[in-house]
């Protein structure tokens, strides 16, 4: 199997190549305000409208020193379209499927949540991303949405 | 083989697609032929669809649908040859007959099986009627043959005997006039050259093409812009052809989104038939401007409110055939439809005849609801009365009815229009009948717009949303803007307009500066004006709607989003959500007083305040009960990890906790034993945010007072508003949405 690798500070992720539109340059971002944190804006891609997923705020990261160098994956979840913000892009890389072991259970849970396994390659880790795990957050960070009144009395 | 299985569906979704069609095109055949106005060519025509149904559906081995097909092919045959006179009865029966057709249809459209409804009664029925057995079987026209108990197999042994042999005759010697049916791929009722003119074509592909229309419209403004004045002639020239080529495939490409309102309508003769055998009433039905075209968006969104309206008229509006020739009306009743274009609107008038809308019984009904008071009532226009039936809960029957009569009718149909950027508006004339006027915009795609600055983005205001803009001068603001509570309003000729700061709802940093001016929009939503302040107002402009990402998709302060000209993208306000978030706390505020007391509301102007007072260490917390969802206790053993984050599992979900003493940094009164202990019982305060539930942890829950209060407010202090005094004591007041962020 194939995977696009890109980087996060020092650790490699990956996510499947064929989930993997394309990679683009840092977009003029709109920020969205009330959105969830993770949500860094949203950005226009030859006019279809995406939204943009900070991967180092998912991942509880510091923020990078200059975020106008990220680049954005523009992956498919789910038939949409999100790009993941990263600090830089990868190799494709060819992954034997004897070299997959499961997510260590020491994983903090915020990552733990996104990652469905680890990839064993020569002198590093490869942690691979499950793309709908990531536009899930809202379920981890929004419950219950209360029922609003719809008092209406003049 | 994957490659065969694709094509089977393919054509299992055409033969489903055009099945319903042909049903529907079969029922307006067999409405036309109960009335007694047919043609030569009624009864071949609906004979046809079955023909083609039953010849389609076959061939991709649908077994069920084609042996309930036969049946009533037929009897259409006998019927066509005139062989067998119709009667009522036999009306019934076919519409029942094309609603099982249609009703297998649709089963197999979502779950590629026939279903498990049981037709035996049904085919037996019309076989019944093939054989000249009229009458024996019908002494019910309503009966619901979904409802009936499984039939003795043999009801339905004569079916399959038949099937088997009916399937290649249709498919060998099917008639002359038809000799598509075998084909489903191509077949259609042959309605002389329109299948030939024609293709279907997938919504999502036309969606494509307007996106890639609207990306066109911007790479187009900007070679026109850059093209200066000294520019190759030859070059302006070519830029001008790209220029008016652009703008055409924009109108054609919209125009092929459009489709007339009969598509809607063709449904209304048939529930209008239905709703009358049933309720014993004689309707004529009169429609006019069929073809008035619409985005096939907004015919799919008028056509629930569309029907209730029709329905509330014949239950309610329509009297009796004896109770009109009683008024000296004429016994059939009239209901008519007519759709046209004005003013870049479509306007649809919905009227009938009937008794009208009793004004007195409304406000009656209105004040015994609790929705206005004696007061309010008595200074109330005639039409303010009657725009009381589109309040939630005011329904002028007397009693409920299978068709209407809850109450919950006439202001779903207002919210579903006007999340379509439309109006309605209702003229209501006792004892001559009612018109209702529904206007909406002809499409949802692209929508004028207000362009509004606020903070370092621009947002897009829906202009049918749109009442007025007012600019408030730098020095005459403080003068302008008064206070009611912490509420700000502004006097507009006269009348008090709440406003709503646009910064403040979407919690953006960035505030006026003193000495400019102030924008206000004023904005109309359910009947409700209120102004938003925004920092600057742009300019109007036709936008592209776009729908946002399911991730923010629980935002109800968005309609989606849109792209400006300068590519960057622009967020598009939804009017009423935004008014329901600026209101949320007021009408939380208001109900739980309500709850609690069973009294009338608070005025705005009344400052008592209901506060739940709790302990944390040696300090007293106060929190508004108007943010509280429940209080609990839990052991302390039953609080989870996620992150850094503190969670417990709350009603089947995932709930934050903070622990107040620790986020304000006051010690808590625990010992460490104590605080060890997975036993112990926590006291949680459960607050209900926007969108989620955040619980918070204190030591103990005092008491809940309802007082008068003076907030000092307090500055440095992160999660506490200020201060008050409560109880004679200085109580803390917690700010929970700033607390909700420092959890997050």
């Amino acid at each position: 199997m194939q995977f696009c690798t890109f980087y996060l500070g020092k650790d490699l992720f990956g996510v499947a190549v064929l989930d993997v539109q394309e990679v683009v340059r840092q977009q003029e971002i709109t920020h969205v305000p009330l959105a969830p944190g993770v949500v860094r804006g949203l950005i226009n891609l030859r006019g279809n409208i995406v939204s943009t997923i900070d991967m180092r705020r998912l991942l509880k990261m510091p923020p990078l020193d200059d975020e106008s160098q990220s680049i954005n994956v523009i992956t498919r979840v789910a038939g949409a379209l999100v790009s993941l913000l990263v600090d830089h892009i990868g190799d494709v890389i060819e992954a034997p499927d004897d070299r997959f072991e499961p997510v260590p259970s020491t994983l903090g849970s915020e990552v733990k949540h996104i990652i469905t396994r680890v990839c064993k390659l020569p002198g590093n880790l490869l942690m691979i991303l499950n793309p709908e795990r990531i536009v899930e957050f809202d379920r981890v960070n929004l419950p219950v949405p209360i029922e609003l009144h719809k008092d209406r009395a003049a | 083989m994957a490659i065969k299985e694709e094509l089977q569906k393919q054509l299992i979704d055409e033969l489903v697609v055009e099945s319903l069609e042909g049903l529907d095109a079969f029922d307006h055949e067999i409405l036309v032929l109960e009335t007694g106005e047919q043609t030569a060519d009624t009864w071949n025509n609906a004979f046809r669809i079955i023909h083609t149904i039953k010849g389609s559906s076959g061939c991709v081995g649908f077994g069920k649908v084609e042996s309930v097909a036969h049946v009533g092919e037929s009897l259409l045959a006998v019927l066509r040859d005139g062989s067998l006179t119709p009667d009522s009865n036999t009306f019934s029966s076919l519409l029942r007959y094309s609603d099982a057709l249609r009703e297998m249809m649709r089963s197999i459209g979502q779950d590629g099986v026939e279903g498990s409804a049981d037709h035996s009664q049904l085919v037996s029925d019309i076989q019944a009627l093939h054989s000249g057995l009229t009458g024996a079987k019908h002494g019910n026209p309503a009966f619901g043959f979904f409802d009936e108990e499984p039939k003795a197999p043999e009801a339905l042994s004569d079916t399959p005997m038949d099937a088997p042999t009916a399937a290649p005759l249709a498919a060998t010697t099917a008639d002359k006039e038809d000799t598509n049916a075998s084909h489903p791929a191509g077949s259609q009722a042959p309605k002389g050259s329109i299948s030939d003119s024609a293709i279907r074509v997938d919504v999502s592909q036309i969606d494509r093409l307007m996106n890639l229309v609207g990306e066109l419209v911007l790479a187009r403004n900007q070679i026109v812009q850059s093209t200066g004045q000294d520019a190759d002639p030859a070059h302006v020239a070519a830029v001008q052809r790209v220029n008016l080529i652009t703008s055409e495939l924009q109108q054609s490409v919209m125009k092929t989104r459009m489709q007339p309102i009969g598509n809607v309508w063709s449904k209304f003769p048939r529930i209008i038939r239905d709703l009358c055998h049933e309720l014993g009433k004689d309707v004529a039905l009169v429609m006019e401007g069929n073809e008035t075209e619409l985005d096939r968006t907004i015919i799919e969104a008028i056509k629930d409110p569309m029907t209730h309206i029709i329905r509330n008229s014949i239950d309610h509006g329509i009297e009796h055939p004896e109770q009109r020739v009683a008024d000296g009306k004429p016994a059939q009743g009239r209901l008519s439809l007519r759709a046209f274009h004005e003013g870049g609107q479509v306007n649809i008038e919905i009227s009938d005849d009937g008794h009208g809308i009793d004004v007195g019984r409304v406000l009656q009904k209105a004040i015994q609801r609790g929705v206005v008071t004696q007061e309010q009532a008595a200074r109330m226009s005639q039409r303010e009365m009657l725009a009381l039936v589109f309040l939630p809960g005011v329904s002028t029957a007397d009693e409920v009815t299978n068709v209407s009569g809850r109450g919950v009718g006439m202001d779903v149909v207002r919210t579903n229009i006007e999340k379509i950027g439309g109006n309605v508006d209702l003229h209501s004339e006792q004892g001559k009948g009612t018109t209702i006027r529904i206007k909406i915009p002809l499409t949802l795609a692209i929508i004028p717009a207000l362009v509004v600055t606020c903070g370092d983005d621009r947002y897009a205001i829906p202009a049918a949303s749109l009442v007025e803009l007012v600019r408030i001068e730098g020095d005459q603001v403080d003068k302008s803007v008064e206070h009611i509570h912490d509420a700000p309003v502004y006097r507009l000729r006269g009348n008090l307009l709440p406003l709503v700061h646009l910064a403040k709802e979407l919690e953006l940093t960035a505030l006026r500066h003193e000495e400019e001016a102030m924008f206000l929009v004023v904005l109309q939503a359910e009947g409700r004006q209120f102004g938003l302040v925004v920092d600057g107002i742009n300019d109007t402009e036709e936008i592209v709607v776009k729908p946002l990402g399911k991730e923010m998709k629980g935002l109800s302060v968005y309609a989606g989003a849109t792209i400006m000209g300068d590519g960057k993208v622009a967020l598009i306000l939804d009017v009423l959500g935004l008014a329901r978030r600026a209101m949320l706390l007021d009408e939380g505020s208001r109900q739980s007083a309500k709850d609690r007391d069973g009294i009338k509301a608070p005025d705005a102007d009344n400052e008592t305040r209901s506060l739940l007072v709790a302990r944390v260490g040696a300090n007293r917390i106060a929190i508004p009960v108007s943010c509280i969802a429940r209080l609990e206790e839990i052991p302390a053993g039953k609080i989870e990890h996620a992150g850094k984050l503190e969670v417990i599992q709350y009603r089947g979900r995932i709930m934050t906790v903070v622990r107040l003493a620790s986020v304000l940094g006051i010690p808590d009164g625990a010992s460490p034993a104590e605080s060890a202990d997975s036993e112990r019982l926590l006291a949680l305060v459960v607050c209900a945010l926007e969108t989620s539930n955040l619980g918070v942890i204190v030591d103990a829950i005092e008491d809940i007072v309802e007082e008068r209060i003076q907030i000092e407010i307090r500055e440095g202090q992160r999660g506490i508003l200020g201060s008050a005094v409560v109880q004679q004591r200085v109580t803390d007041l917690l700010d929970i949405k700033e607390l909700a962020r420092m959890a997050a």
